[in-house]
């Protein structure tokens, strides 16, 4: 197919999901192979005095059993892999973590041994055999009384429970310009924690090959490469070209598949004690207690204004938890993911932002859908709203004002903006949206008793992960390219292998159509493979909306590499100089001439090479490229929500929502705007139905499981008006730039901006998320006006 | 300081109630009796006779197996899937006689002599798709596929049951399915054209 890009091409993937063919870890089975489970701490914060496992060891079907004192010495700690170094030039606090609880246990869940038997049942039984003595300390839960003088210490290494406090702008240059304000919005904002929930449990399944002193791990994994180079490298100090990660089919990552985790690190290193397959699969208790949860921020937000409503300046003070221990890269997400996109879609001259980051008595904090620009959007789009109110400017007009409209733009606040086209995105969601006729229906609800309420959230996130020699100097400790390898079969049939990974977001089909535009060819022909570090070259796996833009351009680079060797080779077969062939619609022609040979006939020649340019061109049609981008992508949009409140039951419905997105060029629409659908579903669950909630006093999680933690439910959502803007990205062959996380970044703003619009006029400035029923009932209840409003 | 000698699994150290053992927590009599043969000192085996996709199945099993464990790890058919451990998420919904059933809250041996359908018994011979799976595809109604077996499963019966659905009745009949990718917004397209397609073969 000639024109597979931009086409709606149901996926290739869809088969084998459809029809329970699949295969996700937990499918995987080995002959032989036991299972693990671990004990879990039940506090948030105390001192293990001793473990005794003699009972456990000696339980039915056990075959071993393992507490952190079995792995001190020769199992390292979890690394962080993104160095943050503080106001003060010192490197951030890194204290160990310890795969198994070593001394202390720091938030419930916290692992503490894990018991590998013939049966999970008998693992279990073997488990309730261990009895662990614990000293229970006070735990440390909230995250803005974390360095509070007297509160106890969480790791010796950081007395002060801080990791770092970091900053980026000038701080004086803010100042001043907040000394010349006509007027300034204030805003004290939580960002509340979320705990992800991808369906699919986290699982691993490590096998330990005597005769070949190789491990393989089968891994939940978002990045199967990372995975490896950090737990070889770093944790277990094994040969890397020894240990074999495979991520098969991954049931949903969200960010919380991206990180090195404890068991499957454990499970790797008993494999080779036990030499037998070891399986886990968590149960979702476990997933709530320790898989990495997102967000979490305490934020005082203030922007400066003139009389013109032009932005002067912004200052933003944020808390961030980062719970117990540094997950993989939990670091970099409260800084330079999140206080670099504070300049949203504007042209504010001036911005600082401060980040105090702390340690808690909870579960790792670390990248969850969108990881840090969400945050930042939350902070700018409340506040440009909020100021808009205050000031009587309609908020589609203060945000023209503000608008960057030329480019490149460079930022207050490090990044460099190559292209855009924000007017487009309003425009057209205020159009799609019926913003016109709002006021209409806002009379009309409230002559039914209802509130309604209309927000915008003009958004903009950095995608593409990035330019490795950038992302070093801000002190990442890994490079961000991606690696792709195109294999030309001698049929002509084409196996792609990326070091990208899919877990949802229909790779198979999107860079099948890709290459298959490329070579003129069918997108059945095209086969991509990711997922398995014996496989693959190399790669730095999914997250941060980078897999189109960075990996399938590695794709691309390597494509092209194949079409100038087949260039060679046809020139050789056509009897024709090379420069004067001509790639279009899968026939290599001689230029001005009707004399052409086809991609596969190219292909055969490739591997049967019997008129073949040998003295100069080796056989085969296989490349491969690596791609270091050199810059982020930006892709920005506006969304615009309505909602209607009862007050008699403080119940917010979504009446309309509208999502116009600018991701450059979109290789599948369809793919694209399903990615945008999920975006949106949890970024409105973190507005209205999710959060996250530890016992203030022990710590002890509250929202353990579905029945307390409100997952979006299809009764909970509406349908979405969703529509695309193409401003193609300027620094890629494909122009692309990345979809995954637009929704999530885009839509708690603009929801609570437009609950915020419903209660305005009842002298509600703000309400925190999730704003639940009873939090909006009782925000109406106690309002200056509120008592009007009620029916 | 206060001391704690903690001698049991803390496996409802989230706040949540979990049985210990493999018995998963679930609502209802079904959950009570996994619970109950959880707790059953010796685990005799019982025999279980049963059809699954129209093949019969006879064996020996614990008392406290699950209906989903048996068809993952007897019946290696893995297409259902577990997703939560209290009955709230819908991965694992199968057919028990002609009705979706969440498989994790059953008993294997509340299912002797029934007959069970799985996704992987849906499709006709030969290679298609059920009209439902077919609608899936085509309206993009799946995306990292965990979810979606269960939603089809689900889906089939709310069609079978409610002969003329909207998209809320859609919505409320799939709200004990829990998708965290879609946003559901495609899935309910897809069961509303699925629903047609059942209804136009039938
Ligand atoms: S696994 Fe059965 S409802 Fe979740
Ligand atoms: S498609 Fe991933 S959970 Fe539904």
């Amino acid at each position: 197919m000639t024109n597979a890009i931009g086409q709606s091409i149901p996926r290739k993937e869809d088969f084998r999901f459809l029809t329970g063919t699949g295969q996700y870890t937990d499918d995987v089975q080995q002959p032989n192979q036991l299972h693990a489970y671990f004990l879990r701490s039940p506090h948030a914060h105390a001192r293990i005095r001793a473990i005794d496992v003699a009972a456990a060891k000696t339980s039915a079907g056990v075959a071993a059993v393992f507490t952190g004192a079995d792995l001190d010495g020769k199992v390292n700690g979890l690394p962080c892999g993104w160095l943050i170094t503080d106001m003060n030039g010192q490197p951030m606090k890194e204290p160990p973590h310890p795969p198994l609880a070593s001394g202390k246990v720091r938030y419930v869940g916290d692992a503490v041994a894990v018991v590998i038997a013939e049966t999970l049942d008998n693992a279990k039984d073997a488990a309730e055999a261990i009895a662990v003595d614990y000293e229970m300390l006070p735990a440390v839960v909230d995250p803005a009384k974390a360095r509070c003088p007297g509160v106890e210490t969480i790791h010796d290494e950081a007395p002060d429970n801080t990791c770092y406090v970091w900053s980026i702008g000038d701080r004086q240059a803010v100042d001043a310009a907040f000394a010349q304000a006509a007027h300034v919005a204030r805003l004290d904002l939580v960002n509340n924690r979320l705990i992800p929930n991808a369906i699919e449990p986290r699982a691993a399944l490590a096998s330990y090959n005597r005769g070949e002193a190789s491990y393989t791990l089968y891994v939940t994994s978002q990045n199967p490469h990372v995975e490896r180079l950090l737990m070889s490298a770093f944790v277990l100090g094994l040969p890397e070209h020894k240990l074999r990660v495979i991520s098969p089919d991954v049931g949903g990552g969200f960010g919380s598949k991206i990180f090195l985790y404890p068991e499957e690190t454990v499970l790797t290193w008993a494999s080779r004690q036990v030499e037998r397959p070891i399986k886990w699969t968590a149960e979702r208790s476990e997933a709530f207690l320790a898989d990495a949860h997102g967000r979490d921020h305490v934020t005082r937000a203030e922007l400066a204004l003139d009389r013109d409503g032009k932005f002067l300046a912004m200052r933003v003070h944020t808390t961030a938890a980062l719970g117990a221990y540094l997950s993989t890269f939990a670091s970099s997400v409260p800084t330079i993911l999140y206080a670099t996109l504070l300049s949203g879609q504007y042209t504010t001259p001036q911005i600082y932002c401060e980040v105090t980051a702390v340690f808690t008595n909870t579960a790792p904090v670390d990248a969850y859908r969108g990881a840090g620009r969400p945050e930042a959007t939350y902070v700018v789009e409340r506040l440009v709203e909020t100021a808009a109110r205050e000031l009587k400017i309609a908020p589609a007009e203060l945000r023209r004002r503000n608008f960057i409209t030329r480019f490149p733009h460079q930022t207050p606040v490090a990044l460099c903006y190559d292209t855009g086209n924000y007017e487009a995105t309003l425009a057209e969601a205020m159009r799609i949206a019926d913003v016109a006729g709002f006021e209409d229906r806002r009379r009309h609800a409230l002559a039914r008793g209802r509130l309604r309420g209309l927000g915008y959230s003009a958004y903009i996130e950095a995608c593409g992960l990035a330019p490795s020699n950038v992302a070093g100097s801000l002190g990442a400790r890994a490079g961000l390219f991606e690696a792709g390898e195109v294999r030309v079969h001698p049929t002509g049939k084409v196996t792609v292998f990326t070091g990208s990974h899919s877990h949802g977001q229909g790779h198979e089909t999107t860079f099948a159509q890709v290459v298959a535009e490329k070579f003129g060819i069918d997108t059945a022909d095209v086969e991509i493979v990711h997922g398995d570090t014996d496989r693959i070259a190399f790669g730095m796996g999914t997250y941060g909306s980078r897999s189109i833009a960075v990996g399938g351009t590695a794709i691309v680079r390597a494509a092209d590499k194949v079409i100038a060797k087949a260039k060679r080779i046809a020139a050789h077969l056509l009897e024709a100089a090379d420069a004067d062939i001509e790639f279009a619609d899968g026939k290599f022609t001689i230029a001005g001439t009707d004399r052409s040979v086809a991609f596969a006939q190219v292909a055969l020649s490739a591997y049967v090479p019997h008129n073949y340019p040998l003295e100069t061109l080796e056989p085969g049609l296989d490349e491969t490229a690596f791609y270091d981008p050199t810059n982020f992508t930006f892709p920005a949009g506006t969304h615009i929500c309505e909602i209607e409140i009862d007050p008699a039951t403080g119940e917010t419905r979504i009446v309309r929502f509208t999502a116009v997105d600018d991701f450059g060029k979109v290789i599948n629409p369809m793919i694209v705007e399903g990615q945008v659908h999920g975006g949106l579903a949890q970024g409105i669950g973190q507005a209205l139905l999710e959060g996250c909630a530890y016992d203030a006093e022990t710590g002890q999680l509250l929202t353990g499981s579905l029945m307390d933690y409100a997952l979006p439910r299809s009764d909970d959502l509406p349908s979405f008006d969703v529509a695309l803007k193409e401003t193609p990205c300027t620094h890629n062959p494909l122009g692309v730039k990345g979809c995954g996380e637009a929704g999530a970044i885009g839509a708690p703003a603009a929801v609570m901006n437009a609950i915020t619009d419903a209660l305005w006029t009842l002298g509600i400035r703000d309400l925190p998320m999730p704003a639940t029923p009873q939090t909006v009932w009782r925000a109406i209840r106690s309002a200056p006006q509120g008592r009007t409003a009620r029916t | 300081m206060a001391s704690s000698r903690s001698t049991h699994t803390p496996a409802s150290a989230g706040g949540t109630t979990l049985p210990s053992r493999s018995g998963r927590s679930t609502g209802g009599e079904a959950g009570d009796a996994a619970r109950a043969a959880a707790q059953a000192p010796v685990m005799a085996c019982s025999h279980l006779s049963l059809n699954v996709n129209g093949m019969p199945v006879s064996t020996e099993i614990e008392p406290r197996l699950l209906l989903v464990q048996l068809l993952r790890e007897r019946l290696h058919l893995t297409g259902t899937h577990v997703g939560c451990d209290t009955g709230q998420c819908g991965a694992c919904t199968v057919h028990m006689n002609g009705r979706a059933v969440k498989s994790c809250t059953l008993l294997a041996l509340q299912a002797q002599g029934a007959e069970v359908t799985t996704i992987e018994g849906i499709a006709p011979a030969g290679g298609g798709l059920h009209p439902m799976q077919a609608a899936f595809h085509e309206h993009h109604g799946l995306q990292c596929g965990f979810c979606t077996p269960g939603m089809v499963m689900n889906a089939i019966d709310l069609v079978r049951t409610q002969p003329n659905l909207t998209e809320a009745d859609v919505r409320s009949g799939l709200d004990g399915n829990l998708c965290r990718c879609t946003g559901y917004h495609n899935i309910v397209k897809a069961v509303l054209a699925g629903a047609g397609a059942m209804k136009g073969q039938s």
